[in-house]
């Protein structure tokens, strides 16, 4: 018998051999599918004589955009405009997530609840909402603040200086004032002391078991040293109230119908999915967790944070960014009514210049940035409250 | 006879009923609703607000409400205009199909019901029934098109409504099955070009709204096309959400694929088994499996995410709703048309996830 020397195995019998045969008749094939759609595309363009590239940027708009954080106007580039729409999405995903962070957790909690009432209602809202496209609540509420809201001169005034009509939501704000920018620096520069107030007081509890009452002085501190700011440069109490002249308002500040609605409607959903990811991470922590911390001596409060919440939060945090993202990208609905998001300005650039690839490709990256750094920023954290094992 | 050890004789203390507050209605509400003073504060707030809210609503959508008259004799009443959606039901439903011809789109959403009705059982998962699905699947597609058998043909661009919306959602979610298991396997080979290629394709989809595909879809796909070939709008929309669906399906496929112990894998290498076999005979079945719940789940988002075509002028429930309202007659209803339509999607999306929790418990065998 020789056994010295290998059986030889034949070529399409071989695993490693195959593998190379197979990736390269992927290559092959994404790269003559490549080459035929960007051949086709060249010729394309061509024949309808479009541009390429980005150039288009720093030409003129000539579109008006309705609402914008930043100075714009029709005379502006392209690109400003673009920016402009890429404030909206980032202004509507950002007060939405926190807002549907507040509410789902409400509604989770609420589910939970040993009041029935309360628990069964809070589970009619969750089934009711999650099952109805997003879209449709869009127009529905879109709906509402034009049909159903009163014109400016018959505006609700639910509360004193808050006012509801076709033109949206309408409120008081303080007058602007030097003090409110003390008030702020004061704010900022208390989050840094409650930062470094944290670390000494856990490294001093680590060394000698005293614990600090980090909580209220942070609370004192966070809400303290902006009012001494604001009482110290003059404590302004003047407010801009909105008035009603001739067919608008005046005055305060305005949520366009179409922002309330966005917002609205985004939150609305999307807390229905994350109260039932709330609501899955509570109950992942066993009861015996909480008796056995009662047993132990921990007060209510610090039951919940010391026991209960960093094991939830181990369960709730990846779903919850997945939601978080779907609310960022259910923010390009804005389009279909008429909120100038980064698509919808994106939408009225490509109509106004035809360069269609090079609008889909930067809706694409602006999405792509979004997620990847949302992403990024909650693997961080959801590291950071892993559990340490041994 | 009579004085026998009865029940009654033995303990008097079991004649004593419990107290009235403890058992019955007044038990349950002492135990559910105002237990301690932030429970029964918490309901007597919720018992106002509820009474403040729904009075008035069923008073807007029942009592002064109207079913069957005309727009202006709508703006004489004072509650609901149901008569929006009574009197625009075909076109709602069925957008601009040939009036004579709805027959065909409604036996059509019939067959889809009953196959779907017919599916649930899990008894009738069998070969016969994936046949069966073929067969039902060509025949509403020849219901709605036409064009064998003397039925006349009814151009793509007439179809619309409830007919389309299933069409894209369920069409859908069935090419994007095969496709998502494709990409969770290349997601998980060794072979680092095709590993490579699954994990930016699933990675890029996700990361991006689908609405970016579907401009796509409409606005830059017909550049990729040689001169001259063009397909219609409702195929290229069909195509974004295919595309789209596939890279979910493929997080959910790989998850199972995932549950799937790794002896699995390495019993069948023992046997002997190519890749292929591996996959067709061991690992996928069971790990498909797995994967049923969470899949319905996809095809719940796949089914309202369609809802988006309107975006790009498809003719979908929601479109041809709101063609309806731009109807000067109607103009001014938007809350009762959008409310039938929601309870349309509600209805279905309920069904769909109540059977997925139904099946998940069905399926677990864990304990």
């Amino acid at each position: 018998m020789n056994t010295s020397a290998p059986e030889k195995i034949p070529f399409l019998r071989d695993p490693a051999k195959l593998s190379i045969l197979y990736q390269i008749f992927t290559l092959l094939g994404v790269g003559l599918l490549s080459y035929y759609l960007v051949n086709n595309t060249l010729a394309n363009l061509e024949r309808q004589s479009i541009s390429t590239g980005f150039g288009f940027l720093d030409k003129e708009s000539s579109f008006e955009i309705g609402e914008a954080l930043i100075q714009y106007s029709a005379a502006d580039s392209y690109g400003r405009a673009l920016f402009v729409g890429f404030l909206n999405t980032l202004i509507v995903s950002f007060i939405g997530i926190i807002l549907t962070v507040i509410l789902g957790t409400i509604l989770g909690i609420a589910r939970l609840s040993s009041n029935w009432l309360v628990a069964k209602l809070s589970a009619i809202y969750i089934e009711l909402f999650q099952d109805i496209p997003v879209l449709l609540q869009l127009f529905f509420w879109y709906a509402f603040f034009y049909e159903v809201l009163p014109s400016p001169r018959q505006a609700l005034n639910p509360i004193p200086g808050l006012f509801l009509c076709n033109r949206g939501m309408i409120f008081g704000v303080p007058l602007w004032h030097e003090a409110y920018k003390y008030a702020m620096v004061a704010f900022i520069i208390g989050g840094i002391a409650v930062f470094f107030l944290k670390r000494w007081a856990r490294k001093r509890q680590e060394a000698t078991g005293k614990i600090f009452p980090t909580v209220k002085v942070s609370l004192l501190l966070l809400i303290g040293l902006p009012l001494l700011a604001w009482s110290l440069t003059g404590a302004p109490t003047e407010m801009s109230v909105p008035k009603l002249s001739g067919f608008n308002f005046k005055g305060g500040i305005t949520i366009s119908p179409e922002f309330a609605a966005l917002l609205l409607g985004l939150v609305l959903y999307t807390a229905a999915f994350v109260a039932e990811v709330v609501r899955a991470g509570i109950q992942s922590v066993g009861k015996g967790q909480t008796e056995a911390a009662i047993s132990i001596g921990l007060k209510q409060g610090q039951v919940l944070n010391l026991v209960i919440l960093p094991q939830a939060l181990r369960v709730i945090v990846p779903p919850l960014t997945s939601q978080l993202l779907n609310l960022t990208k259910n923010s390009s609905l804005a389009v279909a009514i008429g909120f100038p998001d980064f698509v919808s300005v994106a939408g009225t650039t490509i109509n106004q210049t035809g360069q269609a690839i090079e609008g889909v490709a930067l809706i694409m990256i602006v999405y792509l940035i979004f997620s990847l750094s949302t992403s990024a920023v909650m693997n961080w954290y959801n590291k950071k409250i892993a559990l340490v094992e041994r | 006879m009579e004085d026998t050890l009865t029940p009654h004789t033995v303990n008097a203390a079991k004649e004593l009923k419990p107290p009235v507050t403890e058992v019955g209605i007044i038990g349950w509400m002492k135990a559910n609703l105002f237990n301690g003073w932030f429970n029964t504060a918490l309901t007597l707030l919720v018992l106002y607000l509820l009474w403040l809210t729904v009075p008035p609503l069923i008073n807007w959508a029942f009592i002064e409400s109207s079913w069957f008259s005309t727009g202006d004799q709508c703006k004489a009443g004072e509650g609901a205009c149901w008569s929006v959606v009574t009197a625009n039901i075909r076109f709602i439903l069925f957008g601009f199909y040939p009036h004579d011809l709805q027959w065909r789109p409604l036996l059509a959403v019939v067959i889809l019901v009953s196959l779907l009705f017919y599916s649930q059982n899990r008894n009738h998962w069998k070969k016969s029934l994936f046949y069966g699905w073929l067969i039902g699947l060509f025949t509403m597609g020849l219901l709605l098109k036409g064009g064998l058998f003397g039925l006349d043909v009814v151009e793509t661009s007439k179809w619309g409504g409830l007919p389309l919306t299933l069409l894209l959602s369920v069409f859908g979610l069935t090419a994007a099955y095969p496709l998502g298991i494709m990409l969770a396997l290349g997601r998980q080979s060794r072979m680092p070009v095709i590993k490579s290629f699954s994990v930016v394709y699933i990675e890029l989809i996700r990361g991006v709204p689908l609405i970016s595909l579907l401009f796509m879809s409409s606005v830059v796909f017909p550049l990729f096309l040689p001169e001259g070939v063009s397909i219609n709008n409702i195929l290229r929309a069909q195509v974004a959400i295919i595309l789209f669906t596939a890279a979910y399906i493929a997080e959910v496929v790989r998850g199972g694929l995932q549950g799937v112990g790794q002896g699995q894998y390495e019993a069948a290498d023992s046997l002997g088994l190519n890749y292929f076999q591996t996959m067709r005979l061991i690992i996928l079945p069971q790990a498909l499996k797995i994967v049923i719940p969470p899949s319905v789940s996809v095809l719940i988002s796949a089914f309202k995410d369609t809802s988006l075509v309107v975006i790009i002028a498809l003719y979908d429930l929601l479109k041809t709703t709101q063609t309806t309202l731009s109807d000067p007659q109607w103009m001014g209803y938007s809350a009762e048309a959008y409310i039938f339509v929601a309870l349309i999607y509600f209805v279905c999306c309920f069904s769909m996830s109540n059977y997925s929790r139904r099946l998940e418990k069905e399926l677990d065998t864990s304990l």
